[in-house]
């Protein structure tokens, strides 16, 4: 089957034209002072939606966040949940509760009463604030540690209690600011998964933000990249890779070989594009650029085969010399620089543990790739 | 670098600590003397300890000291944590930078001026000197330090501590007395403290807004020996080093001890 979908196949409400959106940004602008954080942005996010708003630091995304909590009011727009339209109410009434970067625990409290806390603000009866305490130390696996302060749990334990702490009210939506941003690569992987699980068993809607690519890849079921305050693309994180919008967003996920060049000729279904220095890319086009428009041709390395000598029948193959080789363990990746000087890069699986012929610093060399390998880029 | 102890080093220790504590090790020393005269050493005794608490003008004075000082202590913590909180979480309202520059200002004032126009307040209101007065001034002399140490603590409190209470449903003044005053509560402490600290030894003053039937110890001692030095005198400041300097010491044992558990642990926490 081709497609570029979501990892839970039965799960699409962005492509249901009747699905009620959950959370909606209704043409949202923030401003601080002269700075425009948000600018006249719309979001829509469903019910028991992973969400990922992806950014440099500094795009916005966190600002979006701290909107929907409630910290900040939106300077013109309307944010709704489940359609109820949350200007003016203050963060303590909004049915939301965050994870903090910083996680936030309260110092001069026990692991319990920090999960306890918010509970008792609600006015729960103490056995049943003991009870789903108990539950969420459960979840989180730090039953042994429920009488130990922050400062004696280690980074790992500290983000699992803000974690507990955070969807211990059963909000209707966690927001998670950089979740993971503070552990280490190993036990940010880790807890990915849990996050994953968690969000299902739970049944919430997630709204993460995060500056990691690859966390969000792996989490969400969307992604929304976020760029100067305005949203950039919102896909599933399939397509967001192999379907770029923009040459931005091309290549902020991931990496890419991008050709600058004009549609030499094109027709429904496949074009050709100019690449200048004799350099003509023959591809798929889904798109409308008319002949003679400028257009970006945009590649994965992994989608680029490197040989010494050029591949039989290729439609697409480029010569030019080896310059730089990266051993990676399970996969290698080459630096070719093409005749005019582009560099290309392509990476290839490591499949057998002996390669015959290997290329080398400074060898000729060809890199193809198939007619359907890459996407055409207007804007 | 070899950590001998040169002959340098040990004239340099031996110079600097008795610079510092010759002249307390001798009053100490002669608050034992049974001689009436000062700097004339005629044996052990204890009996101006005794004679101490019956001198009726010096306990009064320390009476007064104290209520002054635990009175004056905590009204101007209060305002002092109100200023700084006001100076650190308001950043942008018009005339901040005149504000913290006048709540700072008697910090650097020499007490001469801060006493003198005290003075001249109290006398242009009609207040009469007293013990109202003085405690009002020591007020102002102390809250200004109470700001600053509560406010160096504030600046680097976390606000997200605060945020993170309101997103779990604490409205403001919860949040407040639930979460930033425990965080803060050990500068708020220091702050009365070293208020305290400043109102039991001053002076200047005290000189100049105290009136009859509020003389504070420090006057009373500064009056007893323009009239000349008396062995009880020297017992009473004796008693005074020695509360201070168990304070010190319990402060900073239970601090210490209080980092050493932390460290310890966090290195457990680190292991597993």
């Amino acid at each position: 089957m081709k497609s570029l979908g979501s990892i839970r196949r039965d799960f699409a409400p962005w492509n249901d034209p009747n699905a009620k959106p959950y959370i909606q940004f209704d043409k949202v602008t923030k401003k601080f002072g002269d700075f425009t954080a948000v600018n006249n942005l719309s979001l829509t996010i469903f019910e028991r939606e992973f969400f990922a708003l992806l950014g440099a630091s500094g795009c916005g995304k966190s600002t979006l966040l701290r909107m929907l909590a409630g910290f900040e009011e939106p300077t013109a727009g309307r944010i709704l949940l489940d359609g109820q339209d949350l200007r003016g109410i203050p963060p303590y009434r909004r049915p939301v509760n965050m994870m903090f970067q910083s996680y936030a625990l309260f110092p001069h409290m026990t692991v319990e009463n920090n999960i306890a806390f918010g509970l008792k603000q609600d006015g729960m009866p103490k056995p049943e604030i003991a009870a789903r305490v108990g539950e969420m130390l459960k979840l989180v696996k730090l039953e042994q540690f429920a009488k130990r302060k922050p400062h004696q749990l280690s980074g790992g334990q500290r983000q699992r209690v803000a974690l507990a702490r955070s969807v211990a009210k059963r909000p209707k939506v966690l927001l998670l600011d950089e979740p993971l941003g503070a552990l280490d690569k190993k036990l940010r992987e880790e807890t990915q998964f849990e996050l994953m699980d968690l969000q299902q068993s739970l049944g919430l809607t997630f709204v993460v933000v995060t500056h990691d690519q690859e966390e969000a890849m792996t989490m969400a079921d969307r992604i929304a990249i976020i760029d100067k305050g305005e949203v950039m693309q919102v896909a599933t994180p399939a397509e967001v890779y192999e379907a770029p919008g923009s040459r931005f967003v091309a290549g902020f996920v991931g990496n890419v070989n991008m050709f600058e060049g004009k549609i030499a000729h094109g027709e429904a279904g496949a074009a050709s594009i100019d690449a200048g220095n004799g350099i003509t890319i023959r591809t798929e086009h889904a798109g409308d650029a008319a002949t003679g428009a400028a257009v970006a041709f945009a590649i994965r390395p992994e989608k680029i085969r490197i040989s010494s000598t050029r591949p039989a029948g290729a439609v697409n193959a480029i010569e030019g010399e080896v310059y730089d080789i990266a051993y990676l363990g399970d996969m290698t990746v080459y630096h070719v620089r093409l005749d005019d000087g582009q560099v290309v890069r392509a990476s290839t699986m490591n499949a057998a543990r002996i390669t015959e012929d290997p290329l080398s610093w400074n060898d000729r060399a060809w890199v193809s790739f198939r007619p359907d390998a890459g996407v055409v880029l207007t804007r | 670098m070899n950590p001998t102890w040169s002959r340098f080093n040990i004239t340099s220790i031996v110079l600097g600590f008795a610079f510092l504590y010759l002249p307390i090790v001798l009053l100490v020393v002669f608050s034992f003397n049974e001689s009436k005269l000062v700097t004339v050493w005629g044996g052990f005794s204890t009996k101006w300890y005794v004679s101490l608490f019956h001198n009726q003008g010096l306990m009064d004075a320390t009476w007064v000291t104290a209520r002054v000082a635990v009175i004056s202590a905590t009204v101007a913590t209060l305002l002092g944590t109100l200023a700084a909180l006001t100076l650190t979480r308001y950043t942008r309202f018009k005339g901040r930078t005149l504000f913290s520059g006048m709540v700072f200002a008697p910090l650097v004032m020499p007490e001469v001026i801060t006493g003198l126009s005290l003075l001249l307040l109290f006398v242009a209101v009609g207040l009469d000197r007293g013990f109202v007065t003085v405690t009002l001034a020591h007020i102002t002399l102390t809250m200004c330090f109470v700001a600053v140490v509560v406010q160096s603590r504030l600046i680097t409190f976390d606000r997200s501590l605060e945020e993170a209470a309101m997103d779990l449903g604490a409205p403001p003044v919860k949040t407040f007395f639930q979460i930033t005053l425990p965080v803060i509560m050990p500068a708020i402490v220091s702050g009365w403290m070293l208020a305290f600290t400043l109102s039991l030894d001053d002076l200047v003053i005290a000189s100049f807004t105290s009136g009859p039937g509020a003389t504070t110890l420090p006057m009373k001692i500064y009056s007893q020996v323009r009239l000349g030095v008396t062995p009880e005198i020297n017992a009473a400041c004796t008693i005074l080093i020695a509360v201070v300097a168990v304070g010190v010491i319990i402060a900073s044992l239970a601090n210490k001890r209080r980092e050493v558990q932390r460290q310890r642990d966090e290195q457990a926490a680190q292991r597993g």
